[in-house]
């Protein structure tokens, strides 16, 4: 008998053991505040933390101290001698979040050499790090850069979002993300008898034109978008309020984000959307934007013709074109912020001025990545500048479209919760539009799965 | 004065060489394990980068988590696990008992064994993405049967409680059922063959050498299979989490007890995810206990309880 219960012991010892093992401990960090001194000695490496390799790729390209950079990419080494370590770490399920907190958080105590220097944030996620109680950005104005004078020619709407809470500047960005209608010129010629971006912008102007387009589009069996995740950004920037206002723990669903959802559903069923994909970022709605789909057009900003559209694009090259979407919107933008707490402050001015304020560089980044840059004249220049057509555009110049979009472009307000309330508004209802569950079911779906993500959260409140 | 010591002490070397193992243990599982405990009764995650806690709140998160779904997502894995194992221990048993029956001499055992036990050196999330992007609704599966005729339009295999469950079924039955063939085949091979033989001879039909001499013999390594198999289906979670992108869809339907565990850690909430890891602990080791007695006491020869009964009937 005593045998038996050391054996039942062990086993659930063990089985503890192994359960227990996604629960470890994270040491609780200290913050340090007040800001480095300019004059002081300059660390000997560079700890830069991003989640993709966008931004190593347009700093080695914009910096003009780098000697070289090792081939699997990961340090540069300056001409002076200093190193810099890129950190990157995937965005997916906030891998990227929970690495870089970590680094910031043990900031104060970790030795001078691995301090993080710079880091990258998304837009969805850009006001936890700008915050300043949390203060582990540094404000631009310690750094010696002047927003008012150094970044004046820089989209006003890229400066409201990198400010806090008290108008402070922490972060910048070299490029602003107005969306556009990229659509398929054949499908285009088949169905409405020319390809050219002013008329079908005509017929794609507001949503009301818009749906009249989709039924036409029908009528040929084709697909307006591809799935109802794409319409989303143009809803969801449209909110009048934030997701949680500051200094509160309510959620507000905006009447605007149920409206994609009646919308949503009302396209799905009359066969506007391809009922096959089902949300982004999955093989169906890569494949969608491939020669063999159906699918008419995207609503994207200009990153998204470049990363995600020219690789799954395998037909004729000069098949797409983009043109006025239903509504002006903005998807996404890449913000650097220098951390607080860097020993590198001078390089760190040097690389953030170098990539986000001067008009040579931005211009030479939107030759080379297509990026919209942050450049008020830089962009007005290019609406007019044949050199900026693109070869996948069929030699459209597409700043002829995105600049205009830009100059009106409002960016609705910001809160540390949009990234989790906006995947998981998605997939709360992504269930419902397929038809799985109904309306409530989803509503209180994405309850439970917000509390879970954010469990400061108290209320979710539904528009009346 | 003291009488001189003659025998030689060797068991300090054996406390010496078992110390690796007890000190790894104490600091990794341990430690770990107790910590565990104790957050279960704080309040502590974070918020943004703001840590919030450890406040002790006694057992808030215990009811909070009874409030929750959590029972449900008890179900979701129980059944998750029952799709896969009962397949698997039926086909394990079936081709051990082919694989070590003399009389059916197979051609090629090695190359069969080998192939079997293959989709276990597989990790399970590339498995698992493998699965995602065969099943997508533009896949090669449904390419396959479109174009065969079979539907008209792709069936949305995880788009359905049913579709996605039975994948996540199908893929931890490939995975396993390799393993637990091999580990049978051992155990029946462990058999005497003198008693295959007594039966033949006695006229019994491979039914019936199965039922009452393979079977009840290799009880032992099935309740080892019983038992890990129910550890490890506790803690499922690779395969759903990457067929479904973590959010256990369609509608939660396949959201695991670890994968709620997941969904507590995104947002650092040690005290949560240790109030759940304390109940699954408690549910795995009742499930130990269960297993131990079914298989142990019942078993109508040699068994302890028999043996134990028999004592009793000898004394008086």
């Amino acid at each position: 008998m005593k045998k038996k219960i050391v054996g039942i012991l062990l086993t659930a010892a063990v089985a503890a053991g192994t359960l227990a093992g996604c629960g470890s401990r994270n040491p609780s960090g200290s913050q340090t505040s007040g800001s480095v001194d300019p004059d002081s000695g300059e660390g000997a490496v560079i700890n830069i933390y991003s989640f993709n390799d966008e931004l190593r790729n347009r700093i080695t390209a914009v910096y003009p101290e780098i000697a070289e950079t090792s081939e699997d990419g990961t340090t540069s080494t300056l001409i002076d001698g200093t190193v810099i370590n890129w950190i990157i770490n995937p965005n997916q399920d906030g891998v990227y979040q929970n690495k870089l907190d970590e680094a910031l958080l043990a900031q104060g105590s970790a030795a001078a050499d691995s301090k993080v220097d710079i880091f990258a944030a998304e837009v969805d996620y850009v006001v936890k790090y700008t915050d300043a109680d949390t203060n582990v950005a540094l404000p631009l104005t310690d750094l010696g850069i002047d927003p008012n004078t150094d970044l004046a020619d820089q989209f006003d709407f890229t400066k409201s979002v990198s400010c806090d809470q008290n108008g402070v500047q922490r972060a910048t960005t070299w490029q602003a993300c107005p969306g556009v209608l990229v659509y398929r010129r054949d499908i285009a010629k088949e169905v409405f008898g020319t390809d050219d971006p002013a008329e079908i912008g005509e017929k794609t102007k507001d949503w009301a034109v818009m749906k009249e387009t989709a039924e036409e589009l029908k009528e040929h069996g084709y697909y307006t978008f591809a799935s109802y995740a794409d319409t989303f950004r143009t809803y969801s920037n449209n909110v009048a309020e934030a997701w949680v206002a500051p200094g509160t723990t309510t959620i507000k669903v905006d009447q605007k984000i149920l409206d994609w959802v009646a919308d949503s559903k009302e396209w799905l069923d009359a066969g506007y959307f391809d009922p096959a994909v089902k949300g982004q970022w999955n093989s169906d709605w890569y494949s969608a934007m491939g020669s063999g789909s159906k699918v008419f057009a995207f609503l994207f900003p200009a990153w998204g013709i470049d990363t995600q559209m020219v690789p799954n694009w395998k037909g004729e090259a000069g098949s797409w074109a983009v043109t006025n979407a239903p509504l002006t919107y903005n998807w996404g933008g890449t913000y650097v912020l220098a951390a607080e707490g860097t020993d590198n402050p001078a390089h760190v001015k040097e690389i953030l001025l170098a990539l986000t304020a001067d008009a040579d560089n931005l211009t030479m980044i939107s030759k080379t990545y297509a990026d919209f840059t942050n450049a008020k004249t830089v962009m007005q220049n290019a609406a007019a500048d044949d050199e900026f057509a693109s070869d996948f555009l069929g030699g459209q110049n597409p700043y002829a479209y995105f600049t205009p979009s830009a100059d009106n472009l409002k960016l609705a307000p910001l809160s540390a919760y949009d990234q989790g309330c906006v995947e998981l508004i998605q997939n709360a209802f992504g269930d419902y539009l397929q038809g799985e569950i109904d309306y409530d079911r989803a509503k209180s779906n994405f309850e439970v799965a917000i509390v879970e993500r954010y469990p400061e959260i108290t209320e979710i409140q539904w528009p009346q | 004065m003291r009488p001189k010591r003659k025998k030689i002490d060797y068991s300090k070397w054996g406390y010496i060489f078992i110390l690796p193992f007890f000190v790894s243990f104490f600091i990794f599982s341990l430690i770990p394990l107790a910590d565990t405990i104790r957050y279960s009764f704080y309040e502590y995650y974070r918020s943004g980068i703001k840590e919030i806690g450890p406040n002790f709140v006694g057992m808030k998160n215990f009811a909070s988590l009874l409030q929750s779904d959590m029972l449900r997502y008890g179900a979701n894995t129980v059944l998750l696990w029952i799709i896969g194992f009962i397949p698997q221990i039926v086909i394990a048993l079936l081709l051990a008992s082919w694989f070590v029956d003399v009389r059916l001499k197979i051609r090629g055992q090695q190359f069969f064994k080998v192939v079997i036990y293959l989709p276990n050196l597989i990790m399970a999330s590339a498995f698992a993405m493998l699965f995602f992007t065969l099943f997508s609704n533009k896949g090669p599966i449904n390419s396959i049967l479109l174009s065969a005729g079979i539907t008209d339009s792709p069936i949305d295999f995880m788009g359905t409680a049913l579709g996605t469950r039975s994948l996540i079924g199908v893929m931890n039955f490939l995975m396993w059922f390799g393993n637990t063939t091999i580990m049978l085949m051992a155990a029946i091979m462990g058999i005497s063959p003198d008693i295959f033989e007594a039966s033949e001879i006695d006229g019994c039909n491979s039914m019936q050498r199965f039922y009452r001499i393979t079977l009840p013999l290799i009880r032992p390594i099935l309740t080892y299979t019983l038992i890990t198999s129910i550890i490890g289906g506790l803690q499922m979670f690779d395969v759903p989490q990457i067929l479904t992108n973590g959010q256990g869809s369609p509608d939660r339907t396949s959201m695991t007890l670890i994968m709620f565990l997941n969904s507590h850690l995104k947002s650092n909430n040690y005290g949560m995810a240790g109030a759940l890891s304390v109940y699954l602990f408690i549910v795995s080791g009742i499930l130990c206990f269960f297993v131990y007695r079914i298989t142990n006491d019942n078993d109508p020869d040699g068994s302890r309880a028999a043996a134990r009964k028999n004592k009793k009937a000898g004394r008086r």
